[in-house]
């Protein structure tokens, strides 16, 4: 097997990915920035071509390395997905990085490569490759403020627990392929499709593998590293794992559950209500008792694990496309809301508890009116983004007959808009306290109105952003 | 300009609070005769659309059609009927009153603007919405800034208030939202394409089991609003909590939304379910208990406010009583009730914001004999309870003598309970009176409160004048609910 032109075409966003992140371990302080834009307009540009190409040829993916890989619509919507968050990250990343090293920024293109291949991946081997790549880049930026005993506890301990995941995918995976014979995802549809799904091997391969990448996006009961993670992490890295770890950990649930493991629905089905449910009962319940920032948004983020679950739960093109929308707008608001969390410092430091957001709107009116709509956003009101995501998992719900679902979804808004509104609660309401001060520049201030302004785009006038996120279920 | 006269009524507010913001927070002065402005020119405009209202047409008129979300088959669709064209009025009349009743507010003055001039916009959306998503989108925007207005603006528990408030509603609106999804499913299902305006839900036919989880979910989002019994707990803390301006529009415009609900979305579209015996004997029942209770505690509260929020409770009862009565009398008396509820409920959260500005107390112990020191005031807080009570002559009385009408054809003991409620609504309004306004002056501070000044008469006069018209000369009222009610009883009878 040689390697092809077309090889080269489909493989180029993660070439490119990684030359410019292994020159950024090189660049300094003050061309980290640059670079990584640079890097990722290029990447930007060769999707486009890719999108192109797709377009032209009238055929559903662009398949390489004879099927390991194959760039479909579904992929380019993820892909392009990644590539808004690693650019919003790293413009609220500014502070983080002119305090410590660059290294930081070829980290994040690390992890999106990572996150690229799990998204065009379509044999088992490619698919753990690149969800190796992602959690690797993603334990180093855990620890990256070196300095904070907190913030090398929580690498440690991501590092452990995330290694055992990895373990309990790798051994799915193993088990795939000894009951199929094939590591390609057709290979394996063909396989199981004579195999009775109630087999207890497949079960067990099935158990394990979900459970492995279930622990990626920090389902319960998989989800004890998550706020010491986002914890300890500086403010951008957990925005980063909020957001893309758990998306491309959910893009790779659908790759498998509704492809080759779709047969085995009447299994996992079950196990997967469960799991959304338990997902969705803790996240938001945990979250109510936080008083730490990055800790409650850690629980939010749970919760919001578990509509995603719910919307592949329904499993349809309503579902699918639900969770790409849900996926899109929380894009947004969740880079917005640990935005404002880089921006605030209490006594030098990035502000740690709710209390330090007190306040906020006497002293900068914009940022908690931006903080507000994030907020509004994640707990899913109208006229907010967030609202719109929710909407459709909770159509494809009902859609496919799943009323108690629907209806449990539905009133864990209510539960969510508590806690969010304990930090309006404090914005507005309160006194601000002279130990905190607030520390903004123009990345992060761009950043930021960017977000905003998409997140109330998108709630206000969503049809263009509806049909970006239908052409990832488009086949 | 005649073609979006609607939309124009419905965006002027938001555009005028978007220009608001521009003016400089110093600026109180022009903040407020800005805001003023504004919402007099939305009168302006909605009775413009008055005069282009033609009383014997059918259907929706005005209406504007334009795609909005086409993938989810939604429309920015609006359009008036006689219902919503009251209440449509109702609020362009109430905010600029309003406004001019927060002359003293000094607190944030632009944001406390702003926040009214965005509820003044959401909830003209809520009653001229064709769309269930579009209805649904500015039922929960009118939520936000009414929380920041209780939670800014309030009395001393006003967290607690604002935040119950808000969650309580949210509770009913989300399962307000499933029920219109699946009404929006079962129209794929039917017509193949989705949508979600309301004439074209209309067409359904839906097996009765469907229509009525559809009817309870559309419930919990219209009986927590308007409070029916037991879901009244929030109004209570939020009326008594809010400032004076944010009870009036809590109380005038806000509940009406709920009772709004009923009359747009249940009668008409699962119309069986609607009038299903066993619901409509639930709802009948909570109805009366609503007034009943509601009647029974304002007799026993001690604090003002809270008296007045209690007696919307049993007001909001006859407005419901008469909805599911189900027959032409009763449901354009409830239409007739909102209206003075309205406009009551306005004279006397505005009467008890300002005597409270002048001294400070909520008890009503506090007071006694205030009328020898406030003559104007006492003339004007006498028309409103009488207002309230329903005395003849005044408008409470056209709205629940038609309600007792219909109830009394569909059954003896509804009425009498009804009456009942009038019975007592009569002693508590007038004990209130008697006991804050006659005999000697019990409090040595009550004896030198000035009387209203001219900005005050400005703010009471228009509804005084409103509640002696209507109650008069309430025909034009009946007229122009006429047809959508006869529409609205032959659906649900003939379906």
């Amino acid at each position: 097997m040689s390697y092809t032109a077309s090889d080269n075409f489909a493989l180029t966003p993660e070439i490119l990915l990684v030359l410019f992140g292994c020159g950024l371990l090189f660049a300094g302080r003050r061309w980290a920035l640059p670079l990584l834009y640079t890097a990722l307009v290029f990447t930007a540009i060769a999707l486009w071509r890719q999108n192109i190409w797709l377009d032209q040829n009238r055929v559903a993916d662009l398949t390489a390395f004879g099927g390991a890989l194959a760039v479909d619509r579904f992929a380019l919507f993820f892909d392009a997905l990644f590539l808004s968050t690693t650019a919003l990250v790293a413009a609220i990343s500014k502070p983080v990085i002119e305090k410590d090293f660059p290294e930081y920024t070829a980290m994040l293109l690390f992890a999106q490569c990572g996150m690229f291949f799990i998204s065009g991946g379509q044999d088992l081997i490619t698919l753990f490759l690149g969800l190796e790549l992602m959690s690797l880049s993603f334990y180093i930026l855990v620890g990256f403020t070196r300095e904070n005993r907190r913030s090398n506890e929580a690498a440690l301990k991501f590092l452990i627990l995330g290694a055992f995941s990895s373990g309990l995918v790798a051994y799915g995976f193993s088990l795939l392929y000894a009951i199929t014979g094939s590591t390609r995802l057709s290979g394996i549809a063909a396989g199981l499709a004579s195999r009775d799904p109630h087999d207890p091997l497949l079960i067990l391969a099935l158990a394990t593998a979900g459970a492995g990448i279930l622990f990626k996006i920090a389902a319960v009961p998989f989800h004890m590293w998550a706020p010491d993670a986002y914890e300890g992490a500086p403010a951008p890295v957990a925005a980063y794992l909020a957001m893309a770890s758990t998306s491309a950990a959910i893009a790779l649930l659908i790759r498998l559950f509704t492809g080759p493991l779709a047969p085995s629905r009447t299994v996992w089905e079950p196990l997967l209500i469960a799991v959304a449910l338990a997902t969705l009962t803790l996240g938001n319940l945990a979250a109510i008792a936080q008083s730490n920032m990055k800790r409650l948004l850690a629980y939010s983020s749970i919760s919001h694990a578990g509509y995603l679950l719910l919307g592949l739960v329904a499993g349809n093109t309503t579902g699918i496309k639900g969770i790409s929308v849900y996926l899109l707008t929380y894009l947004f608001m969740t880079v917005g809301a640990f935005g404002i969390i880089v921006i605030v410092h209490h006594e030098g430091a990035v502000a740690q508890n709710v209390s330090d957001l007190e306040g906020l709107a006497r002293r900068s009116p914009w940022n908690a009116f931006l903080m507000l709509v994030f907020l509004l956003s994640l707990a899913g009101l109208p006229p907010t983004a967030g609202f719109l995501g929710k909407y459709f998992v909770l159509q494809s719900l009902v859609e496919t007959g799943h009323y108690m679902l629907a209806a449990i979804g539905t009133l864990y808004v209510i539960v969510a808009l508590y806690y969010y509104f304990r930090i309006v609660q404090a914005m507005f309401m309160m006194q601000p306290s002279s130990a905190v001060t607030l520390v903004s520049s123009v990345p992060v201030r761009l950043a930021l109105a960017v977000s905003g302004a998409f997140t109330l785009a998108i709630g206000i006038y969503p049809e263009p952003f509806l049909r970006f996120a239908e052409s990832s279920v488009a086949r | 300009m005649t073609e979006h006269l609607l939309s124009i009524t419905l965006f002027l507010p938001l555009g005028g609070m978007l220009l608001l913001l521009l003016i400089p927070d110093t600026q109180a002065r022009t903040i407020r005769i800005w805001s003023l402005a504004v919402s007099l020119a939305a009168l302006a405009v909605s009775l413009l659309a008055l005069s282009r209202f033609d009383i014997s047409a059918t259907g929706f008129q005005l209406a504007e059609r334009a795609p909005w979300i086409p993938t989810l088959g939604v429309q920015y669709a609006i359009g008036l009927d006689g219902i919503s064209l009251l209440l449509v009025l109702l609020t362009t009349v109430i905010c600029p009153i309003a406004f001019l009743a927060s002359w003293n507010v000094t607190k944030k003055v632009k944001a406390f603007h702003a926040l009214f001039l965005l509820i003044e916009t959401a909830t003209l959306g809520v009653f001229l919405s064709l769309d269930g998503f579009l209805f649904y989108l500015f039922f929960d925007l009118v939520l936000i800034p009414m929380y920041f207005v209780i939670a800014l603006w309030g009395g001393p528990r006003r967290l607690y208030a604002a935040l119950k408030f808000f969650l309580y509603t949210l509770c009913g609106s989300v399962l307000m939202l499933l029920g219109l999804i699946g009404l929006y499913f079962a129209h794929i299902r039917q017509f193949g394409y989705p949508s979600f305006e309301i004439t074209q839900l209309m067409k359904l036919t839906l097996p009765l089991a469907t229509q009525q989880w559809i009817f309870w979910a559309l419930f919990a989002g219209f009986a927590i609003k308007i409070p029916m019994f037991p879901f009244h707990t929030w109004l209570p803390d939020a009326h008594v909590e809010a400032p004076t301006a944010g009870s009036v529009v809590l109380a005038s415009l806000l509940l009406k939304i709920g009772t709004y609900g009923f009359l747009r979305f249940s009668l008409p579209l699962v119309p069986q379910a609607s009038s299903d015996l066993t619901i409509v004997r639930i709802l009948l029942t909570l109805s009366i208990i609503g007034i009943l209770y509601g009647a029974l505690v304002s007799l026993m509260q001690r604090e003002w406010k809270r008296l007045i929020a209690y007696s919307s409770v049993s007001h909001m009862g006859f407005c419901t009583l008469g909805i599911f009565a189900l027959n032409p009398i009763g449901i354009a008396g409830s239409v007739l009730q909102q209206v003075n509820h309205g406009i009551s409920t306005a004279l006397l959260f505005l009467l008890a914001g300002i005597i409270y500005e002048r001294r400070g107390a909520r008890e009503i112990s506090a007071y006694g004999g205030v009328a020898s020191s406030m003559p104007r005031f006492a003339f004007i807080f006498g028309v409103a309870v009488f207002s309230s009570a329903g005395l003849p002559l005044l408008n409470g009385f056209v709205g629940e003598f038609a309600i007792l009408q219909g109830a009394f054809q569909v059954s003896r003991t509804w009425a009498a309970f009804g009456v009942a409620g009038l019975v007592l609504a009569a002693a508590y309004l007038l004990w209130l009176y008697q006991r804050t306004m006659l005999g000697p002056i019990t409090h040595e501070e009550n004896r030198n409160l000035p009387d209203l000044n001219a900005r005050e008469t400005a703010v009471l006069l228009p509804l005084v004048a409103l509640a002696f018209a209507i109650g008069l000369y309430p025909k034009p009222l009946f007229d122009i609910v006429q047809k959508p009610v006869a529409e609205l009883v032959e659906r649900v009878h003939h379906k």
